[in-house]
């Protein structure tokens, strides 16, 4: 009997331990980033242009370019994403080709973040001719973010109860106008709560853009959409690793670090308040 | 939703136009981590004095800017080495002329750690070291300590002529590749066993804390130092080199006026500001005749 | 004329559906074209066999990628080393011990951890994880293939433990039952009973972790010192495929040898990746047809 228990104890022990590990490494990683960052957010860092070969100044431009970049991504990732589970969800049936679609969807989320940049190279700036621009990268982010977008927004069908579309079919709607009045409208908030997640951790990739538009140093804001632009993920890259005087900015890496886990986190608060607002409104 | 969209997506447009700048304007540099400094501070100066006019300096490599100007990707390409037979073929191929000019003089420098004993060391010796053929510092005077070796990667000029002049063969698989010039001297800073190549303009900051090894073009002749601007300038300090800028023809308008303001007094006050040193009396003649300017 | 709106309408998601797979056949597709040219100057033999990979040799180029193979497996093998114990111990605490408010604040920070980008982490990796594998073992600095490891582990572990809770929690409740009716501990049900019966579930989940510890760029590119050689220990520098595409590519004019290869590189990735992930999934499906 108590050697069944200390082994149960021990066991169980083991388990917590594994887990405060990983929580102390969310730990770790929030404070360092936090308590080293913090101290050089101020309103100029986050207004400014950079100066000086980027030792002083401000980060600006890589928070307009990674939100600009972003809205690109969203523009092409919600209405393919949307679509694409609307029509597995209300109209597929169970057959080959669905299997296959869903295969599909699986394996893009697997392709290395490298590779999309490789067919973002090819396709979006070479053969469509966009060059290294906004549109090459926010639409190689676009393809990167669909599974998520994908997979959010079935979720987000498969609560809609069934006896909604039944009843707008019982009435005489077709198929469309039953789902354009019973089910669009109670699952455009999971929908959306679930892109903007996706389009979040398009914020914080660096790979795509890389070679289809990120730029080193701009010394003005991207005056369109088919010109290079800074972002921070890519300036946090190049901070680190490619500056002339990588130990001057090392406190500008960390500034950097902490507004772009900053903004990603708030996109993430965004959604989950978004979430709770729409969910509420439907109620009444 | 679709209104939050639409407002974010309507603000960051209306940010962008807010700068009334014509893409056309801005004169894109790309090149050499060696040069990015030194161009970077030109071009501010520059941009100081002229108003109205923007310029973007980038680095990522001599390979990296090369490759750029062969692609149409920008107006000036900052190489710390020379264009190879290959390249210049791929740019007529696409339609390119690349003309080269001279703006700076560097004396590459080797450095070595504050603690290690070893500050002189022949053409030779660099050469196998850096081939991996000697490996430990004992072999060359030292302690004994085996050797660390910070480099450059592929898309390096320094890299490339590092190796041309130097090695005559290929580096050793095991250096550390970092990716800049930086990174190599605050790799060395805290390695005592290392040993590294950066451009000049980035030992000035730093040679309390690094040994800058002086360099015999063979054994028997005189070491001499590359922050001796005498030796570099006369090519007797055997690693001298010229800091070229690459463009697409003769150059016109915006390119042309900042080439030149590179290559008056004043750039040239800058260059030798940053720990560079000024172009020779035989690059000025080079320049004239290749780009018309001096 | 409202059926043939309708049908048009079904038509466009129909079509809206399959363009995921024409995306996932056109990536396909695109590395194979981009890469064959390669292959002009390139054998195979050498592409696939040889572990010297140097395009830009003062001698002669070669273009061989066994050692980028190697340290794309070493990296991931470590990551794996140290991610799957972790992550399944913390998956089973979280579905089997923790209590609830417990797990109110562990499912947020899996969560937040899935969040943290790849570049922040390579941030750590140099600044926090470098240093101080350099000061534990005594080396000249910290970018090696354990830093590597290290780092992606924890990228993957949101992945293995969200997965291998999922699967944990779909154990039907009348095994967890009947082997607590037979006298059995909470600890001994869930070693000999749960995990067993969860481990195919658990083992789609290691596999899909280590998809992504194989294709991630940022992370080891910026940790792992980057250096070409066939790697030798944990503790040396390494290139992964991933890196040397993410180094090479911004150097190369398009459209020449170098460039055709980095293609191919990126090609034997996507088998890769495509293949583990295949894998998981094949697990996954039998393992859904055994609960049922």
């Amino acid at each position: 009997m108590k050697q069944k228990q200390f082994t149960q104890i021990l066991g169980f022990n083991f388990l917590r331990m594994c887990m405060f590990i990983v929580i102390a490494a969310l730990v770790v990683i929030l404070y360092d980033i936090t308590s080293k960052g913090i101290g050089k957010i101020n309103w100029e860092f986050l207004t400014a242009m950079p100066r000086k070969g980027m030792t002083e100044g401000g980060i600006f431009p890589a928070i307009v370019g990674t939100v600009m970049v972003t809205v690109i991504t969203a523009i092409l990732s919600i209405p393919l994403g949307m679509g694409c589970a609307i029509y597995l969800n209300e109209y597929a049936r169970d057959n080959k080709i669905t299997r296959i679609i869903r295969m599909s969807i699986r394996n893009l989320s697997g392709v290395p973040s490298i590779v999309y940049g490789l067919f973002g190279v090819v396709i979006f700036v070479q053969l469509m001719h966009l060059g290294t621009s906004i549109l090459s990268a926010g639409f190689t982010l676009g393809l990167m973010t669909l599974p998520w977008t994908i997979t959010a927004s079935e979720e987000a069908l498969k609560n809609v109860p069934n006896s909604y579309r039944e009843g707008a079919l019982a009435l005489g709607a077709t198929k469309w106008q039953s789902i354009k009045t019973n089910v669009l409208p109670y699952s455009i908030s999971g929908m959306l709560t679930g892109t903007i997640l996706g389009l979040a951790r398009a914020a914080g990739e660096t790979a795509p853009i890389l070679f289809t538009g990120a730029a080193f140093y701009l010394p003005f804001l991207p005056k369109s959409l088919s010109s290079q632009f800074m972002a921070l993920p890519y300036h946090l890259y190049i901070m680190a690793t490619q500056h002339h005087a990588i130990a001057k900015v090392r406190p500008i890496a960390y500034g950097t670090a902490l507004v772009l886990i900053t903004v990603v986190f708030l996109m993430n608060l965004f959604a989950v308040i978004l979430r709770y607002n729409l969910r509420k409104h439907k109620m009444e | 939703m679709r209104r939050y969209l639409g407002i974010l997506a309507v603000a960051s447009m209306f940010l962008a136009s807010a700068v009334n700048v014509n893409a056309q304007d801005m004169l894109q540099i790309k090149g050499s981590d060696t040069l990015i400094n030194l161009v970077q501070r030109l071009a501010e100066e520059y941009m100081e004095k002229n108003p109205g006019k923007y310029i973007a300096v980038t680095g990522g490599g001599s390979g990296t800017g090369i490759a750029a100007l062969i692609n149409g990707k920008c107006d000036i390409a900052n190489a710390s080495r020379l264009m190879k037979p290959k390249e210049i073929t791929q740019a007529n191929e696409r339609g390119a002329d690349p003309k080269r000019v001279v703006i700076a003089m560097d004396g590459l420098s080797v450095i070595t750690n504050l603690k290690n004993s070893v500050t002189k060391l022949t053409k030779d010796e660099i050469g196998k070291i850096f081939r991996g053929e000697i490996t430990n510092w004992k072999e060359v005077g030292g302690t004994d300590m085996a050797i660390t070796l910070y480099g450059r990667q592929s898309n390096s000029g320094t890299f490339v002529f590092f190796r041309d002049a130097i090695l005559k063969g290929d580096y050793s698989q095991k250096m550390n590749r970092m990716n800049g010039n930086a990174q190599i001297v605050e790799a060395i800073k805290q390695d005592m066993s290392g040993i590294g190549y950066v451009g000049v303009g980035y030992v000035k900051d730093a040679s309390s804390q690094l040994n800058v090894v002086k360099v015999a073009s063979s054994p028997g002749a005189d070491y001499t130092s590359p922050l001796n601007s005498n030796d570099v300038k006369s090519g007797k300090y055997p690693l001298a080199r010229p800091l070229n800028q690459y463009v697409n023809g003769s150059p016109k308008g915006a390119t042309r006026d900042f080439i030149a303001f590179e290559l008056s007094p004043e750039g040239q006050k800058i260059i030798e500001q940053e720990g560079f040193f000024p172009i020779p009396d035989e690059y000025r003649d080079f320049n004239r005749k290749s780009v018309g300017l001096e | 004329m409202i059926k043939f709106k309708e049908k048009l309408i079904h038509g466009i998601f129909f079509f809206n559906g399959l363009l995921v797979v024409i995306v996932l056949l056109g990536i396909f597709a695109l590395l194979v074209f981009t890469s064959i040219p390669a292959f002009k100057e390139i054998s195979l033999r050498e592409f696939l066999f040889n572990s010297n990979w140097n395009p830009t040799s003062y001698v002669k180029s070669s273009y061989g990628i066994v050692a980028m193979l190697v340290s794309t497996f070493m990296v991931t093998l470590g990551a794996l080393l140290i991610a799957v114990p972790l992550g399944i111990g913390t998956a089973a605490y979280l579905s089997d011990v923790a209590s609830t408010r417990v797990r109110e604040i562990a499912k947020p920070t899996v969560e937040i951890l899935a969040g943290i980008p790849s570049v922040v982490i390579g941030f750590l990796g140099i600044v926090l994880v470098g240093p101080f594998i350099a000061k534990v073992f005594n080396l000249h600095n910290g970018l090696n293939a354990l830093n590597g490891s290290i780092l992606l582990a924890v990228m993957a572990l949101p992945t293995i433990i969200s997965l291998s809770e999922d699967a944990l929690k779909s154990v039907p409740k009348s095994y967890e039952e009947a082997s607590l009716a037979l006298g059995a501990t909470h600890w001994q049900t869930l070693v000999r009973v749960k995990l067993p019966a969860a481990l195919s579930g658990i083992i789609a989940a290691c596999m899909l972790g280590m998809g992504r510890a194989i294709g991630e760029t940022m992370t080891v590119l910026m940790a792992t010192g980057c250096a070409p050689a066939m790697p030798e220990s944990f503790l040396g520098a390494v290139r992964t495929m991933t890196s040397s595409i993410a180094i090479e590519l911004g150097e190369v004019p398009y459209n020449t040898t170098h460039y055709y290869a980095l293609f191919g590189i990126g090609l034997v990735l996507f088998i890769i990746t495509f293949l583990v992930n295949m894998s998981a999934d094949i697990i996954l499906h039998r393992y859904q047809k055994v609960a049922k």
